[in-house]
C-alpha cells in the first residue's frame, strides 16, 4: 500500500514578534488523514503555529508546503486545502447567523445550493436561531457557528484551535463527534486544547510545546502524562 | 463567472449589508459631512462672492474629511473578530476582497456627495452653469479617486494603533492631485467653463483613478498579509 501525501511539512519553521520569537526550529510533518494533538503551556506558541499552518502568518524563518504547495508563492491554492477554527470566531456581529454562512457560501462559490445554510445551521444545534444577529449571540452559539462555517469549507486540513473553549457540556460532546467525523472522513486534524484528557483518546500522535520550541513528541494517548511530568500539571 | 469578479460583487454585497444594517454610522458620517459644510460657511468671509468661488472647494474638503471617517469604519467589522482572517482562509483572492470594499466605499461617498451636492448650491448661493454631466463626472470618479488609496490604507492601519491619525496622513498627500483637480473642476462647472477646460480635468482625474485602482489592487494582497 503506498504512504498517504504529506498534507503538512514544516521544516526549520520560526516566527518572532518584535525581538521576540514566538516559534523557533520547528520541524512537522503530517501525513494525509493524520490527526495531531497540540499541548503546550500558555504563550508557548501554540496559536502561532496554527496560524502559520493556516498560512495566515508568514514564517520568518524556514518553508512550508501544504500538500506539496509552497503557500508563500501560491497562497490561494494552499488555502483552499485549509480551514482553521480560530480563538476569535471571525464573524461579522451585525449580519444574521444565515446571512454569514450565506456571504462565505457567495465566496466559496457555493450560493447554488441554498439548502446548505439550514442543513448546517441544523447539523451546528442553531435551528431556529438562523435569522438572528450574531452579536446576539452566546460565546457558544459564535463557537456553533464558527464550526458551522468550517463545515461549509470543506477542507482537506482541519485546524482547531481551543475548539472546546466557551462551550457548555452537549457543546463538548458535540465537538468529540465532530472530531470524530473528521477523522472518520479522512482529513488532516491539527487540535490545540488545554483539555488534554477529553482530546488525547481521540487523536494519534501528539506534540507539546514549550518557550516556542517543540518539547516532547509521542502517541496522543501518552500526552497527558508527558505534558504532567514536564509542567507539574 | 470569473472567480474574482465573483468575489468581489460577494464582498460588495456584504459591505452593503453591514452598511444598511449600520445606519448609525451612515447618519454619524452624514451629520459630520454637513457640520463640516456649515462651519465652512461660518468660517468664510461674508460675502456671497468669496463663497461662491470658495464653494468647489468646501464641497470637495467636507468629502475628504468624511471619508477618513467613513474609510475607517468599513474596515472596523473585518478587525472586530478578525473577520479579515476568515475572509483570507475561505480563500478570498485579496483583489476581489479589494475591489469589493472599494467599491462599496465608492457607492459611499457618492451617496455622500449626492446629499452633500444640493447643500452646498443652496448654502453657498451657487448655480450650475457648466455641464451638468461633467459634474457628475468629477462626482463619480473624485469620489472612486479617494476610494481606492483610502480602502487600501484603512486596510493597511486597521490594526494599527492611532488608526484615526495615520490614515490622514498617508491618505491626504497621495489624493492631493485628484483633490486639485476634482476643485477646480467642479469650480469650473459652478462658474460655467467658458475655455472648455473641465474635459482635460476630467481626463487627469480619470488617469489618476486607473492608476490608483490598478496599483492599490495589486498592492492590497501584501498590505493584509502578516
Amino acid at each position: 500500500m503506498s504512504k498517504p501525501p504529506l498534507a503538512l511539512a514544516a521544516e526549520n519553521l520560526a516566527r518572532g514578534y518584535g525581538d521576540r520569537w514566538a516559534l523557533s526550529g520547528l520541524n512537522l510533518q503530517l501525513a494525509a488523514g493524520r490527526s495531531l494533538l497540540l499541548a503546550g503551556p500558555n504563550g508557548a506558541g501554540k496559536t502561532t503555529l496554527l496560524r502559520l499552518l493556516a498560512t495566515t502568518l508568514r514564517p520568518n524563518e524556514g518553508r512550508l508546503e501544504v500538500f506539496g504547495i509552497d503557500p508563500i508563492k501560491s497562497p490561494m491554492a494552499a488555502r483552499r486545502h485549509i480551514a482553521l477554527l480560530s480563538h476569535r470566531t471571525q464573524l461579522y456581529t451585525e449580519l444574521t447567523a444565515a446571512e454569514n454562512l450565506s456571504v462565505a457560501a457567495n465566496l466559496l462559490g457555493l450560493a447554488r445550493n441554498p439548502q446548505r445554510v439550514p442543513e448546517l445551521l441544523q447539523r451546528v444545534g442553531l435551528e431556529g436561531r438562523g435569522d438572528d444577529r450574531v452579536r446576539t449571540y452566546s460565546a457558544g452559539m459564535r463557537k456553533r457557528l464558527a464550526f458551522a462555517r468550517l463545515l461549509l469549507q470543506d477542507p482537506k486540513i482541519v485546524l482547531l484551535d481551543e475548539p472546546y473553549g466557551q462551550l457548555d457540556p452537549s457543546g463538548f460532546a458535540f465537538v468529540d463527534d465532530l472530531i470524530e467525523q473528521f477523522i472518520a472522513e479522512g482529513r488532516t486534524l491539527v487540535l490545540s486544547t488545554h483539555l488534554l484528557e477529553r482530546a488525547s483518546p481521540l487523536l494519534r500522535s501528539g506534540l507539546i510545546l514549550a518557550a516556542g520550541r517543540m518539547a516532547w513528541v509521542g502517541a496522543a494517548d501518552d500526552l497527558p502524562q508527558a505534558f504532567s511530568e514536564r509542567f507539574n500539571a | 463567472m470569473n472567480p474574482v469578479l465573483r468575489q468581489g460583487l460577494a464582498v460588495l454585497s456584504k459591505d452593503m449589508l453591514l452598511d444598511l444594517r449600520g445606519r448609525s454610522r451612515i447618519s454619524a458620517v452624514l451629520f459630520f459631512a454637513v457640520m463640516t459644510l456649515l462651519l465652512f460657511s461660518f468660517a468664510a468671509e461674508p460675502d456671497p462672492e468669496s463663497m461662491r468661488r470658495h464653494a468647489a472647494g468646501y464641497l470637495w474638503l467636507a468629502l475628504l474629511l468624511s471619508s477618513i471617517l467613513a474609510l475607517g469604519e468599513s474596515f472596523r467589522s473585518e478587525v472586530e473578530d478578525e473577520a479579515l482572517e476568515g475572509l483570507r482562509l475561505l480563500p478570498v483572492d485579496p483583489r476581489a476582497l479589494f475591489y469589493g470594499k472599494a467599491l462599496s466605499n465608492t457607492l459611499f461617498l457618492l451617496v455622500l456627495a449626492v446629499v452633500l451636492l444640493p447643500l452646498a448650491l443652496g448654502l453657498y448661493a451657487v448655480e450650475v452653469r457648466g455641464s451638468m454631466t461633467h459634474l457628475a463626472g468629477f462626482i463619480v470618479l473624485g469620489s472612486a479617486g479617494l476610494a481606492a488609496p483610502g480602502s487600501l490604507y484603512a486596510a493597511m492601519t486597521s490594526r494599527a494603533r492611532g488608526q484615526d491619525v495615520l490614515l490622514p496622513l498617508l491618505l491626504f498627500p497621495l489624493v492631493v492631485p485628484v483633490l486639485i483637480a476634482c476643485v477646480k473642476g467642479t469650480g469650473l462647472c459652478f462658474s460655467g467653463d467658458a475655455m472648455g477646460q473641465s474635459s482635460s480635468l476630467l481626463s487627469v482625474v480619470g488617469a489618476f483613478d486607473l492608476v490608483y485602482w490598478s496599483v492599490c489592487g495589486l498592492l492590497f494582497g501584501r498590505v493584509i498579509d502578516e
